[in-house]
């Protein structure tokens, strides 16, 4: 089973889509979309600590991503600069520091491109294991807290009023997008990971008439990206990692004729 | 429903108030609500009305003085304006269940009390703001809950429509005999159901029924002359002066008119 890199990555990429779908949703309903940039582009100074520090690679690109979400919560209570200009310097200076420290390893072989736009086409069964048991537990605890999630991303004062915990929520959040990052970062690379968050969850808007159902949609939509992508890059001898990018940005760009008012949110008076 | 002892004491505020960045918001409010009691705060804008619903609901807690809630108090709560971003899919039906599990007959019966059944599947995103607020209200009451905070639940409807409304909260009350925390810029409409009249400018200025309130001179000071006669009041005047103990006392010959405001009633 899986024995060649084909059908790993195959397997690899679907079990990736299934969790960046539904987490996507809310990248795109908080407008996270540069917040989960600027953590992604963090991953690569994960993987100069990493080796530095001789510790898994996944764990250190986990606590490098969740560091700098921490800083930049720390940061935004500062109440100084716009969140807008403190993602812009994150973003930018940890992706540059991560390049820099690299740069210092002389030790190690690095294949820096492998890991700016991901090598799908390598993944080992030990990396699909993870994939899985990490997409697993992330979905699990999606799945658990939904409603506190919706309701905090809805409004947050409405869910404390009502007893529950938005601030709990935005850093479950966090956490799982750093944990995302870290299981993707092998496979679509630090550059390309946001695009498997965000693109499928919006072409799943028009066609959704409530979050689940997006969510759902989303996750679907982004392992046809994943199937489409890698056939193509097989018959057009392209890159994996920019051709289920190249997939999802096309699938987006068909349901855009999809006319969304005619399907939902009709005013009916006889039940849905 | 009415095994709810009636004037069970719900919350209490001691001399609560918020100080953020060394600006005092609100300060020294007293205030508590009973089952069956609606409870009106008014006030000009940034007089920390918001911040007094706040502190009762929780989001804020006091820097100065306490907040005693009964234990396991239940909140219903109906914010100022709730924007939902076309990305988020949400029809009526989901919105319902936002922050509990309710069953589709509940759902259907919380929105036939306020008159939007028909609404069930429509997107949140199509409603008008009348038909939006009386979603958000059946949404605040599936939830049963002991205190309602409404927090100025007739913004961007029109007047007959803010009419039922106010029916609506008077409806709610008697039907759940939940307490109601309401905060309103006018006062015309929300006097006829309103128990009490807190009127708010950093700190308590005046409070009593309704008729009262409107003859107190703190409030002829705070809210000026034409505030009686206008419905909705946006533009107040501030150029009050405070006593000693606080309270606001008008500028002498500016406050001077006696309205009788019994005619002004349109409903």
């Amino acid at each position: 089973m899986l024995t060649d890199f084909f059908s790993r990555a195959i397997a690899a990429g679907i079990g990736l889509a299934f969790v960046t779908g539904p987490l996507g949703c809310f990248v795109v309903w908080r407008r996270m979309a540069y917040f989960g940039d600027t953590m992604a582009h963090s991953a690569l100074l994960g993987v100069a600590i990493s080796i530095l520090l001789s510790i898994n690679m996944t764990l250190g690109v986990f606590a490098v991503a969740a560091m700098v979400a921490g800083a930049l919560l720390l940061l935004q209570r500062q109440n100084t600069l716009s969140t807008d200009a403190l993602l812009g310097i994150l973003s930018h200076s940890s992706l540059a520091v991560g390049l820099v420290l690299v740069g210092f390893l002389t030790q190690v072989r690095i294949d820096l491109m492998g890991f700016l736009f991901g090598d799908i086409l390598a993944v080992s069964m030990d990396d699909i294991i993870i994939i899985y048991a990490g997409g697993a537990a992330i979905l699990a605890l999606l799945a658990l807290n939904w409603r506190p999630l919706l309701a905090a991303t809805v409004s947050p004062e409405l869910a404390e009023a009502e007893g529950l915990n938005p601030e709990i929520s935005r850093i479950l959040l966090m956490l799982l997008m750093a944990s995302v990052i870290a299981i993707a970062m092998k496979l679509v690379g630090v550059l390309l990971i946001t695009s498997l968050l965000i693109i499928p969850a919006a072409t799943a808007r028009r066609l959704s008439p409530t979050p689940e159902i997006m969510a759902l949609v989303a996750a679907g939509l982004g392992a046809v990206s994943v199937v489409g992508g890698l056939y193509g890059s097989l018959t057009w001898d392209t890159a994996s990692g920019p051709s289920i990018v190249v997939a999802a940005l096309l699938i987006f760009l068909v349901s855009l004729a999809v006319p969304t008012a005619r399907l939902f949110g009709r005013r009916e008076s006889h039940g849905t | 429903m009415n095994m709810r002892a009636k004037g069970e004491t719900l919350i209490t505020l001691a001399g609560a108030g918020v100080r953020s960045g060394g600006r005092v918001l609100v300060e020294g409010v007293d205030l508590s609500i009973s089952r069956g009691e609606i409870v009106t705060l008014i006030g000009p804008n940034g007089s920390g009305k918001s911040t007094t619903a706040k502190m009762a609901t929780g989001v804020l807690k006091p820097t100065t003085g306490t907040v005693t809630r009964k234990p396991g108090l239940k909140i219903g709560y109906v914010p100022q304006k709730l924007s939902i971003d076309w990305t988020l899919p949400l029809t009526v039906e989901r919105l319902m269940t936002l922050t509990g599990r309710f069953s589709r007959p509940e759902i259907e019966s919380a929105l036939e009390a306020v008159g939007a059944r028909r609404l069930l599947g429509a997107a949140v995103q199509e409603l008008s703001g009348g038909e939006f607020q009386r979603v958000l209200f059946a949404r605040a009451m599936i939830r049963k809950p002991d205190l309602l905070v409404l927090d100025e639940p007739v913004q961007g409807v029109d007047f007959s429509g803010e009419v039922a409304l106010y029916e609506l909260v008077r409806q709610i009350r008697d039907v759940t005999q939940a307490g109601i925390l309401m905060i309103s810029h006018d006062l015309h409409v929300v006097m006829a159901e309103t128990d009490t009249v807190i009127c708010l400018n950093g700190h308590i200025c005046c409070r009593g029924t309704p008729a009262a309130v409107k003859r107190s001179p703190e409030y002829l000071a705070l809210f000026g002359t034409r505030a009686a006669e206008t419905l909705a009041i946006y533009e107040h005047h501030h150029d009050h002066e405070h006593h000693d103990d606080g309270c606001v006392v008008g500028k002498g010959g500016k406050h001077d008119h006696h309205h009788e405001h019994a005619g002004h009633h349109h409903g």
